[in-house]
Formats: C-alpha cells, sequence, structure tokens
C-alpha cells in the first residue's frame, strides 16, 4: 500500500492504495467521489473522466499514484467551484442534454476543460473535444447544443410551466448534472464484500468442480462460493410463462460463452487479487450450434430437451391470399436479409448491492422491471414476494437489456448464505457476453404491387436467433409477424417468424422486439417496388398507408388515431428539397454521392394481447405535502417527468407541489415494467385516473365544483370555486399506516383481445407511427456513408412533453444509425467498446424532429407510446439512401464500408 | 505492491535490475490488456523522469522524448514534414487517451494498428534506448518486430525518438480509415512524406502504411516509383501495382476484410499524394 497525497476538488487528502490501483477505483472507493463513473475501464468510453492539473484523462487508465502532489477535479467538485460547470449544468438541463445520466459527468468535465481554454467553442470545437466520450441515450445533438449554449451569454433557462404539453426540463435532472445521481454501484459502502462470476470460456461445455471448500480454505479473504447447489429455489429463470429456461447457475453444461456456472465472494482486496484462471473448475468442451441453420440440422444438440428442433416458438399473422395476391401482381419484389447481434452498450455495466435483514432481502440495482425483479427472485430464492425487496437505483441506460435478471440473483444468494451485504459490477467485457443481445435475424421476404401502386400479396419468413435461453424471444417471435407489414393497408399476407436456440448469448429485449430487423426487410423491398412501378417512393408509401377504418393486417380496425399517412405528408417538403439538392450535388460531384432515402414503421403500445396493468399512487400528508408514487421505471427517457406533468395537470397542481417517491417495492405500487413504448401511455393512463380520483375526493370533501382550483398550504388545502373559497384542513384527518390522510391509487390496463391462429385480433390498444427521412453521403471508392441529415415525423398523440420527444427521437436515430453502419456483437470477438462500435459524437449529424399529433382516444390527453418507435425506421431510411445515392443494394447491416463497396460494384456490374 | 516512480534513467534501470516489472507511461495501453486478471504488484512509472518528455532540436536533428503525450506533438511547433505525425496525434484514441499516451508507449505496445507508426516510419525515426549495457539506437522498422513485441530487452527503456533534419520542401499527410469518427481503430492507415524539387518533382518519398500488416510497413516499391514524378500532373498519372503493395498481408478482422484493405489502401496512397500535393508548397 501506498499513500498517496494530492488536492481532490480543492481539498488535500490522503488515500491509502495498492501500488497499481487505477485512479478510478482510489476516487470511488477511497475518496467518496463516486461522481466518477466506469464504463469500460479500458478508456473506451469516456465515462470515468476528471481533470489532473486541468487536462482531462480517464481515472480508468491512471495510475493512483502518479496524482501525488497534483491537482484531481471531478463533476461534484467542479459544479461546486467552476462558474462554467454551473452554466453547463444549466444548459445540460435544459436541453435535455442529460438522459439517463452515466455519461453526464464525464461530458461535462471535459467540457469544462473545453470552455476554459475556448470560453465559445462553436460545434466542431465541442465534437472534437467530446469525440472520446461515448453516449447512448441522447444522440449527442442536445449535447453539442448544450455546450454551445454555455458558452454564449444567454442564460439556458426554461419557463415551461410543467403543464402537459410543455417542455419541462427532466426533474431528476439536477441530480444528473451535478454528480449526485447514485446508479447500480454507486450505493454499496466502500467496504463491501464483492462478487464475480465464472463464467463459461466456451460456447458449449460440460464442466466439473474441483475441491470448492479447499479452494475457499487457502483463499484469503474469499468467503464462500456459489453453484447451482446453493440456489435455494428453483435454479431458473425468465419473463414470459412457460419460458423460465435460464439457471442461475448452470448445473453441469454452459450453453453460451459467458453463462454463469459458479460465483466467488470475498474482500475488496481478495476480489482484486483473484485470478479467475486459479479456480478449480475444469471445462469439457462440447461441439456447440452457433446458428439457426446448424442448430436446425438432424442431429444438433438439444439446447433444452422440451424444445424440439431447438425451436423456441414461433408467431404467425395470416389473411386473404397471399398466394394468389402475389400471382396475380403486376411486380414482385423479392430479398433475403441479415441481420447480427446488437448490443445495447448502456454505459453502465449491470451492478448493485444486497443486503439480507429481518429473514428479508433487499436488492439495489439497477432495472428496468423492479417487480418482475421481486418475482423472479422470490422464486429462486424460494422466498414469498413479500420477503424480497427491489429498490432500484438510477438506471444507467437500459434499452431493454436491464428488463431481465443479471446480478439480482447472485447478490441475493450471497447475502442470505453469508448474513453480509455483497455488491457486483459487471465489467463492460463481462455485461457485453454475459447479457442479452438484439435477436440476429434472417428473412425472405417477397412483395407484389399491381401498376396503380397497391400492395398485392406479402409473404414473410424471419427465423430469430434466440441464444442459448429464452428470455424475451416469445415476444419476438410474436411481435413481428403483426408489425412485418409496416404501417400499411395489405390484404394478403403471411408472416412466419420462428425463434431458434443455438449456444450464443441469449437473445432478448432490445428497442423494438425484432420488429426494427422486419422494418429493413419491407421498407427496402417497397422502395424497389416503387422503382420497378416508376412511382415516387413517398406517394407509394402514402398510396398504401394505413387510414382511419383500413384493418390492419390482424384485422384490427382503428376508427381513429391512426397517423401514419400525417408522417409521411410531414416529410413532404424535405422530401423534395432534400432530392433536389442531393441532385445538383452529384451533378458535380465525382468521388462522392448523395442520397435520399425515406421510410416508415408503426409500433403497438404495450403487451400484445395480454394484461398489460399499471398502478399508480398518490397520497397527501396532513402538513400538505403531495407525494406522487410513481413506480415507472425511467431509465432516461423521461418517465419521472411525463408521468408526474400527466398527473398534476389532472390534479389541477403545479408539477413543483409533487414529491416523487420512487419505485422500490415496499412503498410504490407496480407501474409495470418499462419496455414496448407503454409508459406514457399505460402509467400515465394509471396516473391520470390516480389523479382524477384524488381530485374528485378532495372537492367532494370541499363540496366544490368540478372547475374548482387547488391551492396547497401547510395542513390545508384551499379550494376555490364559483361559490367562493372553501379550506379543507388536513390536520384534522386521521392518516393511515403510511401516514396519508388523503390518498388514491389507480389502475389501467389497456384494453387488447386474444390473437387466434391466424393472429386475428386486436393486440394492442394504441400503435404509435413514424416516418424518417435521411439524407447520406457516399464515398464511392472506399464505401464509406455519412449521414447528413435526418428528418424524423413522429406521431405521438399528443406530445406530454416536447423536450423528452426530441431526446427520444434523437437517441433512436443514434441507435438505428448505429445498426444501419457499424454495430455487430460477434461473441469473443467484440466484448468491448473498441472492437463494438457505437455512434460517437462525431457520427450523428443533425435531426429535424416533426411531431405529429393524431390524438388517441385511449392515450392520457390523447398520448402515444414513442421510444421504441423510433429505431424502426432509420435503418431502411439510410439503406434506401445509399441505394439512391449509389445504387448499391444492401440486403445485411450493419453496412460496413466493405459491404457498401461491394454492393456499388454489383450494382456497377 | 508498488508503482515505483524514479526521477532519473539511472534509477529506473536500478529498478529494473533488481526487479523485472512491466513499464507504464500514460497508462493508455497498460490497463486495458489488463482486464479481468490481476493488476501486477509492481510496476515502474515512466513519468516522473526528468527530461523524458518534450520536444527539442539540437544540431543534428530533431528530439521527441519518450514520454511525450500526443497531445504535447499535437500542439508542438514542428517543420511541416512532422504534419502527419501531429495529424495522427489527434487521432490517437480521444482527447483523454491524447493526454496521457505517449509516443514511445504506442511504439512499445506495438499494436499492428498503433496510430502513430506509420508516420513514424514515413519520417524515418530512429528509437534511441537505455540499458545498463549503455544507449543503443534502432530503425524504427527494426525495434518493431511483431504484434505486441519489441527489440526492447527486459532491463532497457526507450527514452526518445530522433529525427534528422528534413528537407525544407518536405511535406507530410496521414489518412486514416474507421467505421466511425472518433475513438476508432483503424481498419488501415497511410502515412506519406514526400520532398519535391523546384519543378515540382518527387526527391523523396517515403510511404508508410498501418494495419495492414504485423506491423505497419514502408512501401518502397511505391516510393521508388514516385522518385521524379511531376505529382501535380493528378493522381491518375500514378498507377500503383499489386505488387508494389507486396509488403502488405492484411488481416480479415471484425474491422475489415483483408480484400477490402488492400483496396482501400490503394485509394488512400492516392488521396494522400493528391492532399500532400494541395498543401502549401505543393
Amino acid at each position: 500500500m501506498a499513500s498517496i497525497a494530492f488536492t481532490l476538488n480543492g481539498r488535500k487528502v490522503a488515500a491509502e492504495v495498492p501500488g497499481v490501483e487505477r485512479l478510478s477505483r482510489m476516487l470511488r472507493e477511497s475518496c467518496g467521489s463516486r461522481d466518477v463513473k466506469v464504463g469500460c475501464d479500458a478508456g473506451d468510453c469516456g465515462a470515468c473522466t476528471v481533470l489532473v492539473d486541468g487536462a482531462p484523462v480517464c481515472a480508468c487508465l491512471t495510475p493512483a499514484a502518479t496524482v501525488e502532489g497534483r491537482r484531481v477535479e471531478t463533476q461534484t467538485g467542479l459544479v461546486a467551484t467552476d462558474q462554467l460547470t454551473r452554466r453547463l449544468a444549466d444548459a445540460f438541463l435544459a436541453h435535455g442534454a442529460a438522459q439517463c445520466g452515466i455519461c453526464t459527468p464525464g461530458m461535462m468535465v471535459t467540457a469544462t476543460a473545453l470552455l476554459r481554454g475556448t470560453p465559445t467553442p462553436n460545434e466542431r470545437q465541442v465534437m472534437d473535444t467530446l469525440g472520446g466520450v461515448l453516449c447512448r441515450c441522447t444522440g449527442y445533438r442536445k449535447i453539442i447544443d448544450a455546450v454551445v449554449a454555455a458558452g454564449l451569454p444567454i442564460d439556458a433557462r426554461t419557463d415551461a410551466s410543467g403543464a402537459v404539453g410543455t417542455a419541462l426540463p427532466r426533474l431528476d435532472g439536477a441530480d444528473k448534472v451535478t454528480g449526485r445521481e447514485a446508479f447500480g454501484d454507486d450505493i454499496a459502502p466502500a467496504d463491501t464484500l464483492e462478487l464475480r462470476v465464472i463464467r463459461s470460456p466456451f460456447a458449449r461445455a460440460h464442466f466439473s468442480f474441483g475441491d470448492l471448500d479447499a479452494f475457499v480454505a487457502n483463499s484469503p479473504g474469499i468467503a464462500t462460493v456459489l453453484t447451482a447447489r446453493d440456489v435455494p429455489g428453483r435454479n431458473a429463470f425468465g419473463v414470459i410463462p412457460g419460458f423460465e429456461d435460464q439457471p442461475v447457475f448452470a448445473a453441469t453444461e454452459a450453453l453460451f460463452r459467458g453463462d454463469a456456472v459458479a460465483a466467488v465472494v470475498g474482500t475488496p482486496s481478495a476480489i482484486a487479487a483473484f485470478d479467475p484462471a486459479r479456480f478449480p473448475v475444469t471445462w469439457e468442451e462440447l461441439s456447440p450450434a452457433l446458428t439457426p441453420a446448424e442448430a436446425k440440422s438432424s442431429g444438433a444438440a438439444l439446447l433444452h430437451s422440451n424444445r424440439p428442433g431447438n425451436l423456441m416458438t414461433g408467431g404467425r399473422v395470416f389473411c386473404g391470399d397471399p398466394d394468389a395476391a402475389l400471382e396475380r401482381a403486376d411486380v414482385v419484389v423479392e430479398g433475403r436479409f441479415m441481420t447480427g447481434f446488437v448490443e445495447h452498450a448502456y454505459i453502465e455495466p449491470e451492478a448493485g448491492y444486497a443486503i439480507a435483514r429481518d429473514g428479508r432481502v433487499e436488492v439495489h440495482a439497477c432495472t428496468q422491471a423492479p417487480v418482475m425483479d421481486q418475482e423472479g427472485l422470490a422464486s429462486i430464492l424460494g422466498l414469498p414476494k413479500d420477503r424480497v425487496r427491489i429498490v432500484p437505483t438510477a438506471v444507467g441506460g437500459g434499452f431493454g437489456s436491464k428488463l431481465d435478471l443479471s446480478v439480482q440473483p447472485f447478490l441475493a444468494i450471497a447475502a442470505l448464505k453469508l448474513g453480509r451485504p455483497v455488491r457486483i459490477a459487471y465489467s463492460r467485457a463481462e455485461s457485453m457476453a454475459a447479457t442479452t443481445k438484439r435477436h440476429p435475424s434472417e428473412i425472405t421476404l417477397r412483395i407484389g404491387a399491381t401498376k396503380d401502386g397497391r400492395i398485392c400479396g406479402f409473404d414473410f419468413f424471419g427465423t430469430f436467433n434466440t441464444g442459448a435461453y429464452a428470455s424475451w424471444g416469445p415476444t419476438v417471435a410474436n411481435r413481428v409477424p403483426v408489425h412485418a407489414s409496416g404501417p400499411y393497408r395489405i390484404a394478403d399476407y403471411r408472416a412466419i417468424s420462428e425463434g431458434i436456440y443455438t449456444n450464443n448469448p441469449p437473445a432478448g429485449a432490445f428497442r423494438g422486439f425484432g420488429v426494427p430487423q422486419s422494418a429493413i426487410a419491407q421498407e427496402v423491398l417497397f422502395d424497389e417496388l416503387a422503382e420497378l412501378l416508376g412511382i415516387d417512393p413517398l406517394d407509394f408509401r402514402l398510396g398504401n398507408a394505413l387510414h382511419n377504418g383500413a384493418p390492419t393486417v390482424c384485422g384490427q380496425v382503428f376508427s381513429q388515431g391512426v397517423g401514419i399517412g400525417a408522417c409521411l405528408r410531414a416529410l413532404e417538403p424535405g422530401w423534395k428539397r432534400e432530392r433536389d439538392s442531393a441532385r445538383a450535388f452529384n451533378a458535380t460531384s465525382i468521388g462522392t454521392k448523395r442520397g435520399v432515402g425515406i421510410a416508415a414503421g408503426w409500433y403497438g403500445c404495450g403487451n400484445t394481447s395480454l394484461p398489460n396493468p399499471s398502478t399508480i399512487k398518490a397520497g397527501i400528508r396532513a402538513d400538505g405535502r403531495l407525494f406522487l408514487h410513481q413506480g415507472a421505471m425511467d431509465i432516461g427517457q423521461g418517465a419521472n417527468t411525463v408521468i408526474a406533468q400527466i398527473f398534476a395537470e389532472v390534479l389541477g397542481v403545479p408539477v413543483s407541489q409533487l414529491h416523487l417517491v420512487g419505485p422500490d417495492t415496499d412503498v410504490t405500487p407496480d407501474a409495470g415494467k418499462t419496455s414496448a413504448s407503454r409508459q406514457t401511455f399505460v402509467s400515465g393512463n394509471a396516473a391520470r385516473l390516480a389523479g382524477a380520483a384524488l381530485r374528485a375526493d378532495i372537492l367532494r370533501r370541499a363540496n366544490a365544483g368540478g372547475d374548482a382550483r387547488l391551492g396547497f398550504g401547510p395542513g390545508y388545502i384551499e379550494v376555490r370555486d364559483t361559490g367562493g373559497i372553501h379550506r379543507l384542513d388536513l390536520t384534522s384527518l386521521i392518516p393511515d399506516e403510511e401516514g396519508y390522510v388523503l390518498k388514491s391509487q389507480e389502475t389501467y390496463d389497456p384494453p387488447t383481445r386474444p390473437l387466434d391462429a391466424d393472429g386475428q385480433g386486436h393486440p394492442y390498444a394504441q400503435f404509435g407511427y413514424a416516418a424518417h427521412l435521411a439524407v447520406v453521403e457516399v464515398d464511392i471508392t472506399l464505401g464509406l456513408v455519412r449521414p447528413l441529415h435526418f428528418v424524423a415525423a413522429h406521431d405521438v398523440g399528443r406530445a406530454i412533453n416536447p423536450l423528452l420527444v426530441e431526446g427520444q427521437v434523437h437517441g433512436g436515430i443514434a441507435q438505428g444509425l448505429g445498426m444501419a453502419l457499424m454495430e455487430e456483437y460477434i461473441p469473443g470477438r467484440t466484448e468491448n467498446l473498441h472492437d463494438y462500435l457505437i455512434p460517437t459524437i462525431g457520427d450523428v449529424p443533425p435531426i429535424e424532429t416533426l411531431i405529429v399529433e393524431e390524438p388517441d382516444a385511449h392515450g392520457p390527453y390523447g398520448a402515444k407510446g414513442l421510444g421504441e418507435h423510433v429505431l424502426i425506421p432509420t435503418a431502411p431510411a439510410i439503406l434506401n439512401a445509399i441505394r439512391h445515392a449509389t445504387g448499391a443494394r444492401l440486403r445485411q447491416v450493419p453496412a460496413t464500408p466493405d459491404r457498401v463497396l461491394a454492393a456499388i460494384r454489383e450494382a456497377n456490374a | 505492491m508498488t508503482l515505483i516512480r524514479p526521477g532519473t534513467v539511472a534509477e529506473a534501470l536500478a529498478a529494473l535490475a533488481r526487479t523485472p516489472m512491466p513499464l507504464i507511461a500514460g497508462g493508455t495501453d497498460f490497463y486495458p490488456s489488463r482486464q479481468g486478471r490481476p493488476l501486477p504488484d509492481n510496476a515502474l512509472d515512466l513519468t516522473g523522469i526528468a527530461g523524458l518528455r518534450g520536444i527539442g532540436h539540437d544540431g543534428d536533428g530533431w528530439r521527441i522524448g519518450a514520454a511525450t503525450t500526443w497531445t504535447d506533438i499535437a500542439m508542438a511547433d514542428l517543420p511541416p514534414a512532422f504534419d502527419a505525425l501531429r495529424a495522427a496525434a489527434r487521432e490517437v484514441g480521444s482527447v483523454q487517451i491524447q493526454n496521457a499516451g505517449t509516443i514511445a508507449g504506442n511504439l512499445c505496445n506495438a499494436s499492428p494498428a498503433a496510430d502513430g507508426v506509420p508516420p513514424l516510419l514515413a519520417l524515418d525515426a530512429v528509437v534511441e534506448c537505455v540499458s545498463a549495457a549503455g544507449i543503443r539506437r534502432l530503425a524504427l522498422a527494426d525495434f518493431l518486430l511483431g504484434p505486441r513485441k519489441t527489440a526492447l530487452g527486459p532491463a532497457e527503456i526507450v527514452t526518445a525518438l530522433l529525427f534528422s533534419d528534413p528537407p525544407a520542401t518536405e511535406r507530410a499527410t496521414f489518412l486514416k480509415l474507421g467505421s466511425r469518427r472518433y475513438l476508432v481503430i483503424s481498419i488501415a492507415m497511410v502515412a506519406a512524406n514526400v520532398s519535391t524539387d523546384a519543378e515540382g518533382r518527387v526527391q523523396t518519398a517515403r510511404i508508410a502504411v498501418g494495419a495492414c500488416s504485423p506491423v505497419a510497413r514502408r512501401l518502397p516499391a511505391v516510393e521508388a516509383a514516385l522518385l521524379g514524378r511531376d505529382l501535380h500532373k493528378g493522381p491518375d498519372s500514378f498507377e500503383i501495382t499489386p505488387e508494389m503493395l507486396s509488403p502488405l498481408s492484411p488481416i480479415d478482422d471484425v474491422r475489415a476484410p483483408a480484400r477490402y484493405r488492400m483496396e482501400a489502401v490503394n485509394e488512400m496512397i492516392v488521396r494522400a499524394l493528391g492532399k500532400i500535393m494541395e498543401s502549401p508548397h505543393g
């Protein structure tokens, strides 16, 4: 150990650390600076950026001992002392530049260094400086705007009232821009026991353990080893009933590279010194099935004995007579499309902390689904549900993968076994190897059309590689056939999907549940049909677009709220302008060509034909304070703000009146999971009902009219209506067991109906709609594609908060861009953020967001879901733009430079 | 467990003689290469050694200290012949990496895709190494032996990169090809240093390519073909044959297939030469 003396945020400090310790670990664990976030430990993400003598460096790459005698500044210190950082904090809030907030310290610390040397930076300077800090939520444009704005004299303040429809900065934003937000790894005390999972290095292997007791006895500081034998309840979990097929610890055979087989728990120093290569396990590598074709071949070993042919499940939607329609179509196009694994790449790896007390276990971890975690853990632990408490931390990005259990079972089992608190943070490599991915897909599609431009026959077959365990695979298999038509009227339709088990990481939920994959095939072929027919691609889509009263492929008829036509029409001015501009550019440019592409999408909000309730509770204390129990997990998208805006509007109070209570399962009812773009719609409706019920109760007690205005004071509510002022004395009411004198709790469950064997029914109560326009520039000799501009039209029914709508649009486009151009996860080869590439701040061009409001009868204030819709049209719009620019037909994403170049060659051959 | 922080080269060599241990300069490769395993008990930090960081000129040429960071190089006032090196300095990782990562660290890590190597090959850099046996100077091509492999001895450290004075007309350019804008490992890199006579004819040319062979390579046949040529006649006047690229042996990896790399390098060399001609004095 060495004692390091240095200045931390203006204070002289000293810390005892082992010699080669990283600065990030010393700051977080010895100096209490948990505002230094660790995303990769490799300099690939920049989240841990601190200033050493004023210069930004990655704390994860800096030997702690080298800061001896030097000056170190972190986010919290800068916000407290530097006027520039405070300006940045205001600007980040006002622009919505922090969503989940995990990258925000790295962004703001780096930007502070920029502003100190360059007081009024331009966009280019901001990008050049922040190029080393990755963000997965915002799409970066708001970050650029915020940093530029922080350098300008005008204060970045907002006067949004918070009423529904106003661009209120996120209510939970202050902690995110000051470094106070606590994520999964920011909760546990520094000396907590740590856990390390032992994982299979092979895609498929038998294994056996050596003498584990001897290993523990001979390893100082190691408290215990956990294996399948230590799972007190059912050693299986999953998210879909009937598909709980993933063990906490594999018992004898590991089914993918990264499958957990054991865990080691010990003191921080013992875990730091622990070399996994010394763990007593013997592997016998077995021949894996890595592709669906291999898994389906006769003789392939079954991953799960109850799933013949390694078929997890399938889905089907059928209407009309697709074969006859294709026969009589004037033109038919077809294609085979491929997509690979896509990694969620949130900057916060899974992390948490568990503590056992009073016969219960509490798990503090990042999650998208607290009550599902609680139910899953209860089953694994063999405990009643009320003995498991989930206290979600802030979530540093989720995008679907944090719907599944990850760290929670290990932590809970260890804490209960040892009676001591235990923590873990996955390494980046572990997070990438072990947690879910977007399903790779192989899609064959034939689409016919008549000369007048009407779709005439649609035949889709999609194989989805679901990896070793089911996770959300059944959801993908069900959703895709419902959505593969796109938002179009198609009378003769067949869409079949199958999910195949392979020896790969489990593919699960990822923004769009398979629909982004199917949209690529459908929207790319739509462009080819339009070209064959000589019809403008936008007109072709408008001619086939769904409208009120037209049945979907499931036979569902919406009499209102179908907004795809409005989205496509919103693109018309940009479409003409950008196509003209590209034509003019291409007339003189030789080495680079520009192209403009469009694509549309739709997405049903909430579970597919399944119950999907959310419950929201609110209460008023005798002192007049008003509490909203907001159980809809905010993973950066803004549920804390949107749900509060809806509730406040209905109750008739300013948002600032509310005290938010988070989704702790002991105190807040289940608002369902944050997935399927359901929170604004479903939990928003629950909030609307809860607000209305509370208001009705107050008005009844005050004997006031429906248009009364409420004012909250200490111990009373003042109710004004035409009859005068009524004062409701809260101190005279009897508090309930929660301390509330007035309370409401309401549940909303969207009306759906089951699908029959042909997929006919009412899968969703509402759909949201989207259409994107992408402008790209292609370097035709190197195959490099550079997006120049996006126009994104989104029908959100009603924008409860336009600032957050734009945030979702920007972030979704950035992820769609990544999927289109650079992202492909290959197990064992891209388990880090330098081989697996996500867009940087220099890769996302300006985005014009067009908010379309076609109100939905079921949505709160007409609102529809949005989160997943955005990702769906982006990739096909880019592919269509590449084709427009060069003629290249890409059938596989990512469209890496080599694939683009090959496709250009093929087109010119 | 200690991070040893010597103040002089002599102290560093003495410490290494007592205990062999890994060397750390910027740490930007040291930590990433040790993920998932325990950190070593001991390591030797080179950043406290006086005189190891900085850029200077003596009677014979330029000297860049081993622990000079990429930011130092990007900001330095150097002749145009160093433009490729300075451009590469701005492409090494990110601002954070450039503030910590050092020029000698980039060489000692010996990645086939090291951003610094092609410009240093094109500058004919010499590596100065010091051990108990004394000082030795190696051409960079002799120092880099293969992926993660150098000629550095177990108790030897790199102290500087040395450069003889380039001709006044020498200009340089650096092109990096990757799948995203920032923080990207190259698919391929080209560095070119070219000097011309009063008529614009090539007098000297050094072309180096990175990420297309186990160690970045010069392309002598391309260089020879350029001599005496008037580059103002445009890149089309110059054909690069497959034989000229024979020192390259790219592999298929997650970034690109080998075949694409060869095609891209060909195009990038042409572009690099075009860019040199566009530069001032060109």
